[in-house]
């Protein structure tokens, strides 16, 4: 852009080009599609190339669908999982926008998978793209992170017990392990302060570092310049360019129709689940991972004692680090997969064995222990028949029937009374105040029982210059009544 | 993977009947994938709008014979049940029964229509009486002297698979006529 003036537009242009003009005069846009859309890429456009976009497409859709769930949403122990079967239950489309949001982190770790495998078999690391590599693996393990932190919001059996081993995990670190666990859960058990810590990280944190580790990861992206075909060199292109619009950008759109129709599809007929409300004193339940943190779940199942550490922390620290050294220690400029057996052949073998992983712990569920599979059928099976339930709304704190379930009969009989006597038509439901007369919570607090009948059965003068008569009742009642008083709050 | 065949001549750009069949295509694309996003997205944001107004609450009285031979006004306690989203919520309201005429039952509220303190019937006298500023009304809750601008109100019921049924409202204090509140 230049800082001279530009020319207001020809009297005889239609109304359209003169918009454009006067907003293009203002904002520079043309400039900018310019820059976004003609991003020239080496050979043309291809259906090679979807991944990134596609992951791009759900992020944007996840980001829409969560924002929609926390209008519904309260992030407490006590309220996760009822405001989520409300949701799932009640809310128009609650089901669909869930299922979607769910099943969008499933579609985001496939295409990230398919996303990384591509770049490390097109060898599309290479070429001065260290900084590129290493945003993507940032936003890697931010997406696992967000996987992660979302699993526990329903706070249903599967996602207590879930997360309650996932964060034990973390308590295997050396040294700082017992307090960083602490740190995350809030507490040394799982509670309101675990749900209220991840959903925070769910939603501001991890949402926020992504989208900047997303804007570095497109600008470096940018920067290198699209690296095209395997036999394309990585930083001299020889190809001809082609402009990313408008081919590209159709195929990428038609990737996001083909994404959204089969998130919907898998919503429709299989509407994502929500299990019976979490029981910490359920002790038969098998807790299980998302599926892609189910070979990991496996691996630990081999390790045991002194080897855990290993096997649970160091090695997979050791493993992402190497990856994420990829571009560093392959420093050749050659591309084709098949000159390239070491990096291939290494990311090929985690594959096979990450899947065999997955597979034997499905398998070890399922077809070796027939307890097992009968306790994880009746898991599946509590679930469903859970979702067939009509919902129910949870009593509100301090409501007439919430406090009636918990009170002892003489505090009951003490709110007949004051229901009965109209007290509540003056001093409001649970004595909460009224403009009429003021709140009794915490009158119970500053007197003794036996002032507290004296006063209702003489009131002072103050109170009697508010409208209160003396109550005309046995001792028995006038007791059961100022019990009822005491437990105001 | 469709390799574009190579020329010498810098990018190579579309024909541009090409590029607005292209445009075309992307546009549908576009509206196809908003559409099966924005449609749900659009119903669950604006649920509660085509959510039935729940102002027609009923209460349970009671069964009818319990109320077929009294002879004066009794007070009953009602428990009033509210949903608040996933909540509900409920609080225990106090309201007259009349002795039927003809069949008919007749509700009161017990709440003054002067300032709103909690009518007593009181048996004694066969009156009603507001013990706030000492309004009394009638046994059928018409108004004697006092402040209260209007007589007791009277809420409406209906019997129910043999039993009495009211709906609880609140009016408006400190005018003559009877105002449902909303
Ligand atoms: S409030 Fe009843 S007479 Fe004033």
């Amino acid at each position: 852009m230049t800082n001279k003036a530009t020319p207001e537009p020809p009297a005889h242009s239609n109304v359209g080009a003169r918009f454009d003009n006067w907003l293009d005069t203002r904002t520079g846009i043309h400039a900018l599609l310019h820059e976004t859309l003609d991003e020239p890429i080496p050979g043309g456009a291809s259906w090679a190339y979807v991944f990134g976009s596609g992951l791009l497409f759900l992020f944007v859709s996840q980001i829409i669908t969560g924002v929609c769930l926390a209008l519904y949403y309260v992030p407490s122990a006590d309220h996760a999982h009822t405001t989520v079967a409300y949701i799932v239950k009640v809310v128009t489309s609650g089901s669909f926008i869930r299922s979607i949001h769910a099943y969008g982190s499933s579609g985001i770790i496939i295409l990230l998978l398919l996303h990384i495998g591509q770049t490390i078999l097109y060898g599309s690391y290479k070429g001065r793209r260290e900084l590129l590599w290493l945003s993507g693996c940032i936003l890697l393990a931010l997406m696992l992170g967000m996987a992660f932190t979302g699993y526990l919001l329903p706070w249903d059996e599967k996602s207590y017990f879930a997360s309650a081993v996932g964060t034990n995990l973390v308590a295997e670190v050396p040294f700082l392990g017992p307090t960083l666990q602490k740190l995350i859960r809030g507490g040394d058990q799982m509670g309101t302060l675990t749900v209220s810590r991840f959903y925070v990280m769910h939603v501001f944190v991890l949402p926020a570092l992504l989208t900047g580790f997303l804007a570095a990861h497109v600008f470096f992206f940018r920067k290198a310049g699209a690296a095209g075909p395997i036999k394309e060199d990585p930083v001299y292109p020889k190809l001809p360019p082609v402009p990313f619009y408008p081919r590209q950008v159709i195929i990428d759109a038609l990737f996001a129709l083909v994404l959204i129709g089969i998130l919907a599809i898998v919503t429709i007929k299989i509407p994502m689940d929500l299990g019976p409300a979490a029981n910490p004193a359920n002790t038969s339940f098998l807790p299980r991972p998302e599926w892609y943190y189910r070979p990991a779940f496996q691996w630990l199942k081999y390790l045991s004692g002194r080897w855990s550490l290993i096997g649970g922390i160091l090695l997979p620290a050791v493993l992402a680090l190497i990856f994420a050294a990829v571009p560093f220690l392959d420093r050749r400029l050659e591309r084709r997969p098949w000159r390239r057996p070491i990096v291939v052949g290494a990311f090929s073998l985690f594959l096979v064995a990450y899947t065999l992983l997955g597979v034997a712990s499905y398998r070890d569920d399922y077809y070796k222990d027939p307890g097992v599979a009968a306790q994880m059928h009746k898991q599946e099976e509590d679930a469903r028949a859970f979702m067939q339930q009509p919902f129910v709304p949870e009593a509100a704190a301090g409501s007439a029937s919430a406090a009636l379930a918990s009170a002892d009969p003489k505090v009951l009989k003490g709110q007949a009374l004051f229901q009965a006597g109209s007290c509540n038509s003056c001093h409001g439901d649970g004595g909460i105040g009224t403009a009429a007369a003021g709140p009794l919570t915490g009158a119970g607090q500053k007197f003794t029982d036996a002032r507290l009948i004296a006063l209702l059965r003489t009131p002072d003068n103050k109170m009697i210059s508010g409208g209160m008569t003396p109550v005309d009742l046995s001792q028995d009642d006038l007791e059961a009544l100022a019990a009822y008083l005491r437990q105001l709050h | 993977m469709e390799l574009i065949p190579q020329t010498n001549n810098g990018p190579k750009v579309e024909s541009s009947g090409r590029r607005s069949f292209l445009g075309a295509l992307l546009g549908l694309s576009t509206a196809a994938v908003s559409a099966l996003l924005a449609v749900p997205l659009v119903r669950f944001v604006t649920y509660p709008l085509r959510k039935a107004a729940s102002d027609t609450v009923w209460s349970d009285l009671g069964p009818v014979q319990e109320f077929a031979s009294i002879t004066a006004p009794i007070a009953k306690t009602i428990t009033l049940e509210r949903r608040d989203a996933w909540q509900s919520t409920s609080s225990q309201k106090a309201v007259y029964v009349l002795p039927p005429k003809d069949g008919q039952f007749r509700i009161l509220s017990p709440i003054c229509p002067h300032l709103g303190c909690s009518i007593r019937w009181i048996d004694a006298e066969g009156k009603f009486i507001c013990p706030c500023h000492t309004g009394s009304f009638t046994a059928t809750g018409e108004r004697i002297v006092g402040p209260p601008p209007r007589s007791m109100d009277s809420l409406e019921s209906k019997v129910e698979g043999g039993l009495l049924k009211v709906r609880y409202q609140y009016f408006r204090q400190l005018i003559p006529n009877k105002e449902p509140m909303a």
